[in-house]
């Protein structure tokens, strides 16, 4: 699109007239009107870099630099370069022979002399532990007593901490002792790996993100289509009414777009939970007993009900847009053809909408599957989706590198998706008013 | 869509029954918000509505919870750092989108859809995502739990917006017009003083209401980024639900809900102006 | 500055004595402090900030409730090398973590904080077991079971942890942490392993598979509570007839809110819960004063007037009396009272470093089932 414009734009231009009268001074006019051509580029450009940079440093970059954490495993490479070199060659199988022990000793010797703060081997077992349970408590016991361990030092540290003696920890100490690591996306996939070093599912009672992963398509599907049809019936029926009404009806849509989202929450929360209002009504009204008040909150039933209600006005705003251009002459000339109502309006009117129904659909599926919010305050446990897992290794369990490996693909689903959009409706069609 | 006389009764009821539906759908669409508002005039720490609201009795309401609301050191500085931060994200976010916006509306720009995709990139990108990352971010440079940290990172959000809709206005923007003032001698600071600015104000208006509203409706970034110091209303509400719903949230909200309408009102007279002021000029 | 506060801690507990060093002081400083928030917030700032402010003027102290977050927070500062916080309230396990890290000052106990009123250094003042190498114990806590009288006839009220378990006898929805801790514990407890032995049992992957059978009986009756105010909320609003939860949590809602439930001591399980400095704060001279002050025998009592938790050190017990408001004998709420202290199950911290991050995969993945 821009070569496009940029071929025609200069000639319709001010500046470069100017400059074909003094091509006289010996500037070939091509020369001159290409060097307005790039001046313009220039300035236009410069207009713009601003909030490029700006951008680029405060939100591109830390996302890069998060992305980044996924693979990044210094910690053992820090703390046991000794260990690792003399583990060069180890055959994986039978537990490691005394120079790789004399050498742990050496790396664990070493850091003790380290000023605290630059101290790696704390970080050391917190990452092992992510790996092998039990790692930290042995490695942190370890160090406490390391200075009085004496040759040999295989004995002595099999006698201090039974997971010494487990080949399975020093395979994981040779696999992980490189800069870069594949192992958070591993456990992102429910996967681990085995004996022989291949990615093997995890046991079943241990998988949680590919569910979650699935819980959360699952979740944003249902939502869009919910947003669907009750935005459809709407939509349709605000772009047959008269313009003086149909204003009327938007600003019904407007309000809850500009209301707070907390707001949104909260409002929910008043009517679905236990004491709330519909459920007191309906015990007033004699429907439901007292002690059987429905559930409709702390659950994912919660979730589906809110984020339909907050995700609603983006599936109405395109699809509104969309149907305020179709001529209701077409519908009419169908049906005079003899088409019925219902085949006039399959054949005819609903594939007019498919350009809006594709944007809405996109624009609420994009919004859902990233969620936090909502889920986090009225979905419960069975409410939860990919977010919350996310801020809760951002948060609670500080495994960072796990988050930004779950991080990483959300994004990259996102993105897939935003590209799909684009290229079904275009980004300029985003629009908010 | 009138009912033609010559409607048959299956269309009559099917028009009818479609009404219902529509008007069910508005309903859904507006009640939560709009049954907050008497809840918090209510006197009792309820989220019903008692036997004395619902027979008027004067006894049944009270601004117990507005004055609880007001009352409170930590709503009152909530208040105050909403505005600090909206208004200082909105400003900045509001001078670097429009002149973004003005470049990117020039044919000449180059690599345009890139650019126009970073530009928007953080209403693409999931809010989580962005919060892990300028937590790692800021926390390294220093401006974790500080309030410029908060304003960039709502600034970063707000962008979007302004370009989008300033980008809008300028789709039916007449270069002839600039053109003509600047042959009739006007430097080309003057000319967008002049001539520009005037023409697509109320893009950049409503541009500049969206990046506040979405600062000040901002929690994930808050949640992350903010220190005790930079807590928003929104971040104070996020408490108040998690901790023990009590109505004063409810009073917050009807505050908010009125704000909202305020603001949607402002909107929207801009919008029917600016295509006025378009309708006015040619092509 | 420095040299002062030594002096000062060998004055020994004599408070009067701070004050003057406070009255010479001439920079204001503000203390920014992290703790949980609500009624436990509360008690630390009336029975600790507002005495210290009270003698020092020209200290501010400023809350912020980061505590559930906290060990993401020091991280986070101190990667960044920009520590604001100044001392923090957290729960021994990730103090350990934290301290494993080198973003916490370890504590030389007997150095920096006051001696008993007797003299008893702090070491063999502080109950056994409490204190940690960069932790410093305050109170301590249980989790403890609550339930609804109403719910239940009269001739059948629930009385132990067997009983939440019993959804047969004992009907109705009940509210438990979403995360293994306790839960885990409770469950083998219930299944009839002794107090003692739950993290032997615990440590093994049959044991694991057991407490998992066991919560498996009522997984269809459960809601899920993560904020310690939730757990009380839910029993106010009918939403459950038991709950888990903090027995100070419990303790506010019953004795201050008026809730009708009642709490059941059986199987308490009781932690320990404390300060912890980051290293490289910004304040640490006054941090230090502030502590010494906060952690005597008598600061110690004084929060359990305000707050159903138990004084860390054996000699502030003696000192506890009657909440502060209510004038009801606190001695009675206390998780360390002969009465409610018969079958206690002592959270092992050690165990929960070393093994949370696996049995959270699992409780996580059990609770999506």
């Amino acid at each position: 699109m821009a070569q496009a414009d940029a071929g025609v734009a200069p000639l319709s231009m001010g500046r470069p007239r100017k400059e074909k009268l003094v091509t006289a001074d010996g500037m070939p006019l091509k020369r001159a009107l290409q060097r307005a051509e790039r001046r313009r580029k220039l300035a236009a450009f410069l207009l713009v870099a601003p909030l490029l940079a700006f951008l680029l440093t405060v939100f591109i970059f830390p996302i890069g630099q998060m992305m980044w954490r996924s693979v990044d495993n210094p910690q053992v490479v820090n703390a046991l370069p000794r260990t690792l070199e003399a583990l060069r060659g180890w055959d994986g199988q039978e537990l490691p022979e005394e120079p790789v022990f004399a050498a742990l000793h050496a790396d664990f010797m070493a850091d003790a002399d380290r000023p605290r703060r630059e101290q790696a081997i704390g970080p050391l077992g917190i990452r092992l532990n992510y790996e092998v349970s039990a790692a930290r408590g042995a490695i942190s016991r370890t160090a406490r007593n390391v200075a009085s361990f004496e040759a040999p030092y295989r004995e002595a540290f099999l006698d201090e901490h039974r997971l010494w003696g487990d080949p399975n920890l020093w395979r994981i100490i040779q696999r992980e002792g490189r800069p870069l690591t594949m192992s958070y996306y591993v456990a992102a996939l429910d996967r681990e790996f085995d004996e022989d070093g291949r990615i093997v599912q995890r046991d079943e009672n241990r998988r949680i993100y590919v569910n979650l992963f699935g819980r959360t398509l699952a979740l944003s599907v249902g939502i869009t289509l919910l947003c669907f049809l009750l935005g459809f019936p709407i939509a349709y029926w605000m772009s047959v009414l008269p313009m003086r009404y149909a204003n009327l009806l938007m600003i019904c849509v407007l309000l809850p777009f500009w209301t707070s989202l907390l707001v949104r929450t909260t409002a929910w929360i008043v009517l679905l939970q236990q004491q709330g209002v519909i459920n007191t009504l309906l015990v007033q009204l004699g429907i439901i007993a007292d002690e059987n008040r429905l559930s409709m909150i702390y659950n994912m039933t919660g979730t589906i009900i809110a984020m339909t209600h907050i995700l609603l006005p983006f599936m109405v705003l395109p699809l509104y847009s969309v149907m305020r251009t179709i001529p209701p002459s077409y519908m009419r000339a169908a049906k005079s053809l003899g088409a019925t109502p219902f085949t006039a309006f399959r054949r005819v009117y609903f594939p007019q909408t498919l350009p809006g129904i594709g944007a809405g659909a996109v624009l609420v599926f994009i919004i859902s599957i990233g969620y936090y919010i909502t889920p986090a305050l009225v979905g419960g446990q069975s409410g939860r989706m990919i977010s919350n897992e996310i801020a809760r290794h951002m948060q609670q369990s500080l495994n960072w590198g796990l988050a930004a490996a779950l991080g990483t693909m959300l994004l990259v689903g996102v993105l897939i998706l935003y590209w799909a959009y684009n290229r079904l409706v275009g980004a300029d069609s985003l629009k908010f008013n | 869509m009138g009912l033609p006389p010559y409607a048959s009764t299956g269309e009559r009821i099917w028009y009818y029954a479609f009404r219902g539906i529509c008007i069910a759908i508005f309903f859904f669409l507006l009640a939560p918000i709009l049954i907050m508002i008497p809840l918090s005039f209510n006197a009792q720490p309820f989220f019903t509505f008692t036997r004395e609201m619902l027979t008027l009795q004067p006894e049944g309401f009270s601004l117990r919870w507005y004055r609880d609301f007001l009352g409170s050191a930590s709503w009152l500085r909530s208040i105050q750092n909403s505005f600090i931060i909206g208004a200082a994200a909105t400003v900045l976010a509001t001078t670097l989108g429009t002149l973004a916006a003005l470049g990117l509306s020039r044919a000449q720009m180059p690599f345009k859809g890139l650019i126009m995709g970073i530009l928007i990139s953080p209403i693409i990108v999931p809010l989580i995502i962005s919060a892990a990352g300028m937590f790692f971010f800021f926390s390294s440079v220093n401006l974790a739990q500080t309030y410029i940290g908060v304003i960039l990172a709502h600034t970063a959000l707000g962008v979007p917006f302004v370009v989008i809709t300033v980008t809008a206005t300028l789709v039916g923007f007449d270069e002839s017009l600039t053109r003509a003032a600047a042959s009739l001698g006007a430097s080309p600071t003057r000319t967008f003083f002049k001539i520009t600015m005037p023409l697509i104000l109320p893009g950049v208006i409503s541009g500049a209401l969206f990046a506040f509203i979405t600062s000040f409706d901002e929690i994930v970034i808050v949640l992350f980024v903010a220190g005790v110091e930079q807590r928003t209303i929104p971040r104070e509400m996020w408490s108040g639900i998690r901790e023990q719903i009590s109505p004063t949230i409810l009073a917050v909200a009807t505050i908010l809900v009125l704000l909202s309408i305020a603001l949607l009102t402002t909107v929207e007279l801009l919008r029917r102006r600016s295509e006025r002021i378009r309708g006015l000029s040619p092509g | 500055m420095k040299q002062r506060t030594l002096k000062l801690i060998g004055a020994g507990g004599a408070v009067s004595l701070l004050a003057l060093s406070a009255a010479h002081a001439d920079d204001p400083v503000s203390l920014t402090i992290v703790s949980w928030g609500g009624a436990y917030t509360q008690s630390q700032i009336r029975a600790y900030h507002e005495p210290w402010m009270e003698l020092n003027p020209h200290v501010t102290i400023i809350n912020d409730d980061g505590s559930a977050n906290a060990l993401a927070g020091l991280r986070a500062q101190a990667q960044a090398g920009n520590v604001t916080w100044d001392l923090v309230d957290m729960l021994p396990s990730d103090a350990q973590l934290a301290c494993d890290e080198g973003i916490i000052m370890p504590i030389d106990h007997d150095a920096v904080l006051a001696a008993a009123p007797d003299g008893t250094p702090p070491t063999e003042d502080f109950l056994p077991g409490s204190l940690g190498e960069c932790f410093i114990p305050q109170i301590v806590y249980s989790t403890v079971l609550a339930f609804r009288p109403d719910a239940f006839p009269d001739d059948n009220q629930p009385t132990s942890i067997a009983d939440l378990f019993d959804v047969e006898n004992f009907p109705g929805r009940r509210a438990l942490q979403d995360r293994p801790g306790t839960n885990l514990e409770w469950a083998l407890y219930a299944d009839g392993v002794d107090p003692d032995d739950i993290y032997d049992v615990l440590s093994t992957p049959e044991g694991v598979d057991r407490a998992f059978a066991k919560l498996d009986t009522i997984k269809d009756h459960i809601v899920f509570w993560t904020e310690g105010a939730q757990a009380p909320q839910l029993l106010a609003d009918g939403e459950v007839v038991m709950a888990t939860g903090y027995n100070g949590r419990m303790f506010d809602a019953i004795e201050v809110e008026g809730m009708a439930a009642d709490i059941i001591w059986d199987g308490q399980v009781v932690e320990w819960d404390g300060w912890v400095v980051p290293a490289d704060g910004p304040n640490i001279d006054a941090v230090m004063e502030y502590l010494y002050f906060a952690t005597d025998t008598q600061r110690l009592a004084d929060q359990a007037s305000f707050i159903s938790y138990g004084p860390a050190r054996a000699s502030s017990a003696e000192l506890v009396g009657e909440h502060a408001d209510l004038g009801i004998d606190m001695n009675e709420h206390m998780p360390t009272a002969p009465e409610n202290y018969f079958a206690p199950i002592v959270l092992d911290n050690d165990f929960w470093v070393d093994y949370g991050d696996e049995l959270r995969e699992r409780f996580a993945n059990w609770m999506l089932q």
